[in-house]
């Protein structure tokens, strides 16, 4: 190393990203020294993977305020492949490999090893690849599919690209959420050898364990705000201290008050789950769901913390006829009795509702107007010989539309003109209209205003009035300390706790949530 | 609000649905001052209904597959197939004229169903299904037929498709019969329409000025009443129209207003949506291919007894026109927007530009030219029409 080179690689100074409507991030500073492993913590939707698209040029310069410095040098990337050249590599949570090109072919897609006629030099191409993969110690043919691989394999394979192009800043988010132990312990090996050879490493994990292993320092982000930057050597005695210490970090915001108030009657049991075990649909043998169990009471908000990954969207959709994973195994209970769910018009009958995480995706037809939509889950009870009542359609839509306070001028608007707030409003309607026993509400006030936010509260307040059992998933701790009578909280698959919210904290929920085995607190 | 800034409104609220009857229009003046009005004289009109009948037929249910999300290349070989199998029954084995129906309907429906479970039940894209339905009922036509054209069909039998209702009420010089029938259906439709506007009122809602609705109503009642005039003062009622009219209104209903219809337009509009809503979305794919089956036998029908005659090669190319028509009358390449009354002017598009180019004695390779312009022409303002939705959103 040239002594004349400065000891931070990396500087990102004032960046401020905003989407419409949406400051994502805000003045946000990060330093990464020289050949360092830099962790960055912060909570779902903090703002660590959009800082991390800046930097890679994901977001191009002009689109953000703020300097990034690399080298000494002021950096202006304007693609991903700017970035790529200056050594600044990615590797994103979702793999971006071809399932059906080889191993070598993954490796150098986008940057073939060419003979002098311009076709492909296959002997160089796979020549590189087997040095590569002995390089991240991947014992696997150049030759073999990626479809061949498992996640482990596959993420490996990421790795021998990214320093096939000169890698020198490595970030990577969230490179071990989908892999096992021995995966994982690989992985962060391999890390700390290149640090040996003077690759530095950002990386972005949700397994504080991990991070206090092997992170030499770690930047918190919260709320699109760079709150602090600390040395791990400093921050604590043992790795439970420094974990306490991070998530110390990651919660420390301010509590308004910010949800209407509700006085708790649970009454009888309405769904019990036991043993409810859902495998990965694609990934054979991948445990998604490991034999859940839990309860919810007839006027009662029971909340489902976890983080990204943690199985929370996979044990909803799975009990909402088996709307995701394979291999489901274990037994549903409506009031006591066992309750057929193989099936999305079968759970519907059951009583079982679900308010999906993306309206978008798979809430809303955004082509069709507010009636259509609203009566779309609950058309039977408005059918006759086979033909809509569309007098009595339209009627239903009008009330849903005073009692939800949908605001549009008239219920045949096209959904997709509608704010996010007044679509979650019809998705909801749709739901209720369907009579349902138990709701589940899988991040409810994704995307919408404060003050849509409040509404949506106060309809889940009118609901366990009047009797119905709400299960509500939420990425944000304070919305669900904030409206829920008890919360689960879920970790890898498994529910590691259950916590009445009079005595819950932020910081108890967070060290259950980053729990990666069943016994320990509680 | 005066009457111009009205009209204006009128026109663009709607690009999407007024656009194609605007364009239907010019395109019919246009060519009835090439072919010196010679497109608009009772004879050709009697002829355009009877020629483009089968296509309209076929774009009913095209239509339904769309709006799916889905497309079937295979209608212009079960054409074929199912007017080789009645002809099978009717000619070779003389059985009665009904019978050869039946079995063309029935065949229609089993290849519909055979169709609609590789689609719905084991997965495979429908562009796959019904290219590989091309080939098969293709074969299978050559092999019913032994390769030879079977002709000619009895007369009970070709009167399904060249057969007119003349001369039931009377009338010097024109058939008072066709006309009382037009009359029924121009009234008919101006009820509905005057019911629409009253629902629409009472609900609030915008609607054209009075006069401009009365203007829309005459319009539309001149337009039809002197093509029934035409009609009468040729040959009469052709049993085709009936045939064709019973099926628009039929669908009409079925795609508006019944529950299977609402689920069509569910899954083209957001498959994961409709599904986590409960619908059957298996179950509702099937029976769109069932219908679409039924529909292919029902041209295969009226198409043979057209050319009195079951050919190897009929039907050959009806696939592409029956999707044209639905994407010329603004049904989405996306699925989810589409409606029978547009693909039947679409339809009509189609047959107006053929029908007025063989007038003129435009050479084929030229009208094909035309016909392929328009196509890419019509979608390329649906894509424009909702990219500029999307940057108003």
């Amino acid at each position: 190393m040239a002594d004349s080179a400065p000891t931070d690689i990396l500087e990102m100074r004032g960046i401020t990203k905003t989407f419409p409507g949406v400051k994502a991030l805000q003045d946000v500073n990060l330093t990464v020294r020289r050949g360092e492993i830099h962790a960055i913590c912060g909570e779902n939707g903090a703002g660590k993977s959009t800082l991390m698209k800046v930097l890679s040029g994901v977001y191009p310069y002009g689109s953000y305020e703020g300097d990034i410095v690399l080298d000494g040098e002021t950096a202006q990337f304007g693609t991903i492949n700017d970035s790529e050249a200056r050594g600044v590599v990615i590797i994103h949570q979702e793999l971006a490999l071809v399932p059906y090109l080889s191993i070598a072919e993954n490796i150098f897609l986008g940057n073939e090893r060419r003979r002098a006629g311009g076709g492909i030099d296959w002997n160089r191409t796979n020549a590189e690849a087997a040095a590569l993969l002995q390089r991240v110690g991947l014992n696997e043919q150049p030759t073999t599919p990626i479809s061949a691989l498992g996640v482990g394999k596959q993420q490996l394979v990421e790795i021998a690209k990214a320093i096939s192009k000169d890698v020198r800043l490595l970030i990577l988010d969230e490179p071990t959420a989908a892999l096992n132990d021995t995966d994982s312990e690989h992985l962060l090996g391999l890390l700390r050898q290149f640090k040996g050879q003077g690759i530095t490493s950002i990386m972005i994990s949700h397994k504080l364990a991990e991070i206090a292993e092997i992170a030499d320092r770690t930047t918190i982000i919260r709320d699109g705000r760079s709150i602090e930057t600390f040395d791990m050597a400093t921050a604590g005695e043992s790795s439970e201290a420094v974990q306490n210490r991070i998530i110390r970090g990651m919660v420390g915001r301010d509590l308004d008050n910010r949800y209407p108030d509700r006085e708790s009657h649970p009454g009888e049991e309405v769904l019990r789950i036991e043993d409810w075990t859902v495998y990965h649909p694609t990934q054979p043998g991948r445990v998604v769901v490991d034999k859940a169990n839990l309860t919810v009471r007839a006027g009662e908000v029971v909340g489902i913390a976890g983080l990204m990954g943690a199985g929370r969207t996979e044990l909803a959709m799975s009990l909402f006829g088996r709307s995701y994973g394979r291999d489901i195994s274990g037994r549903a209970y409506l009031h006591g009795k066992e309750v057929d769910v193989h099936s999305v018009p079968a759970a519907i009958r059951s009583g079982i509702a679900y308010v999906s995480e993306d309206r978008k995706q798979y809430g809303l037809n955004l082509i069709e107007d507010i009636r259509r939509n609203i009566s779309a889950a609950g058309l039977g009870k408005l059918t006759r010989n086979g033909f809509v009542d569309e007098n009595e359609e339209l009627k239903v839509a009008e009330e849903y539309r005073d009692s939800m306070n949908i605001r549009t001028p008239n219920v045949l608007v096209e959904v997709g003109k509608l704010s996010g707030g007044n679509q979650q409003k019809v998705v909801l309607s749709k739901w209720l209209y369907t009579a349902p026993e138990v709701l589940i509400l899988d991040e409810p006030t994704r995307g919408i205003d404060v003050g849509a936010k409040y509404e949506i509260y106060t309809i889940i307040n009118e609901l366990v009035a009047a009797g119905k059992a709400v299960l509500v998933i939420s990425s944000e701790l304070p919305e669900l300390l904030g409206i829920c009578d008890r919360i689960y909280t879920l970790a890898f698959g498994r529910i590691t706790g259950e916590v009445d919210v009079p005595s819950a904290t932020q910081e108890g929920l967070m060290a259950l949530m980053t729990q990666e085995t069943q016994e320990a607190t509680a | 609000m005066t009457g111009i800034a009205n009209l204006r409104e009128l026109i663009t609220r709607n690009v999407r649905t007024s656009g194609i009857f605007i364009a239907f229009v010019l395109i019919v003046l246009l060519f009835s001052v090439l072919t010196d009005g010679l497109l608009l004289s009772s004879r050709n009109l009697t002829s355009l209904v009877l020629q483009f009948s089968y296509i309209l037929i076929l774009a009913i249910g095209m239509v339904i597959i769309i709006i799916g999300g889905h497309i079937d290349l295979s209608v212009g070989s079960v054409v074929a197939l199912t007017g080789a199998v009645a002809a099978v029954v009717v000619i070779r084995n003389g059985m009665p004229w009904w019978v050869g129906v039946l079995a063309a309907l029935g065949t229609g429906l089993l290849v519909g169903a055979w169709q609609g479970f590789w689609v719905a039940y084991v997965g495979i894209p429908a562009f796959i299904v019904t290219l590989a339905g091309m080939l098969l009922f293709r074969g299978l036509t050559l092999e019913v037929l032994n390769n030879v054209s079977l002709s000619p069909f009895p007369s009970e039998y070709t009167s399904i498709a060249s057969g007119f209702f003349n001369g039931l009420l009377g009338g010097y010089g024109y058939d008072a019969f066709t006309l009382v029938i037009f009359a029924v259906a121009v009234l008919g439709f101006a009820y509905n329409a005057w019911r629409n506007r009253r629902a629409r009122i009472a609900y609030n809602q915008t609607v054209e000025a009075p006069v401009l609705f009365v203007l829309k109503l005459v319009v539309v009642a001149v337009v039809v009443m002197w093509f029934a005039w035409n009609l009468a003062t040729y040959r009469g009622l052709p049993a085709v129209l009936i045939i064709l009219a019973v099926l628009i209104m039929v669908y009409t209903l079925v795609t508006k207003h019944s529950v299977f219809g609402r689920h069509v337009y569910a899954i083209g509009g957001n498959l994961a949506a409709a599904q986590l809503s409960g619908v059957r979305v298996k179950r509702v794919n099937f029976w769109m291919f069932v219908n679409m089956g039924f529909l292919a036998s029902v041209a295969g029908v009226v198409f043979s007894a057209r050319s009195s005659a079951a050919q190897p090669a009929a039907g050959n190319m009806f696939e592409l026109d029956a999707i044209a028509a639905c994407f010329i009358g603004g049904a989405a390449v996306t699925g989810g927007i589409g409606t029978v009354t547009g693909a039947m002017v679409g339809g009509l598009i189609m047959a107006v530009m053929s029908n007025g180019m063989q007038l003129m004695g435009v050479d084929q390779s030229t009208q094909q030219v035309v016909k392929g312009i328009v196509l890419l022409l019509a979608v390329a303002f649906d894509v424009w029409n909702k990219r500029r939705a999307a940057a108003a959103r």
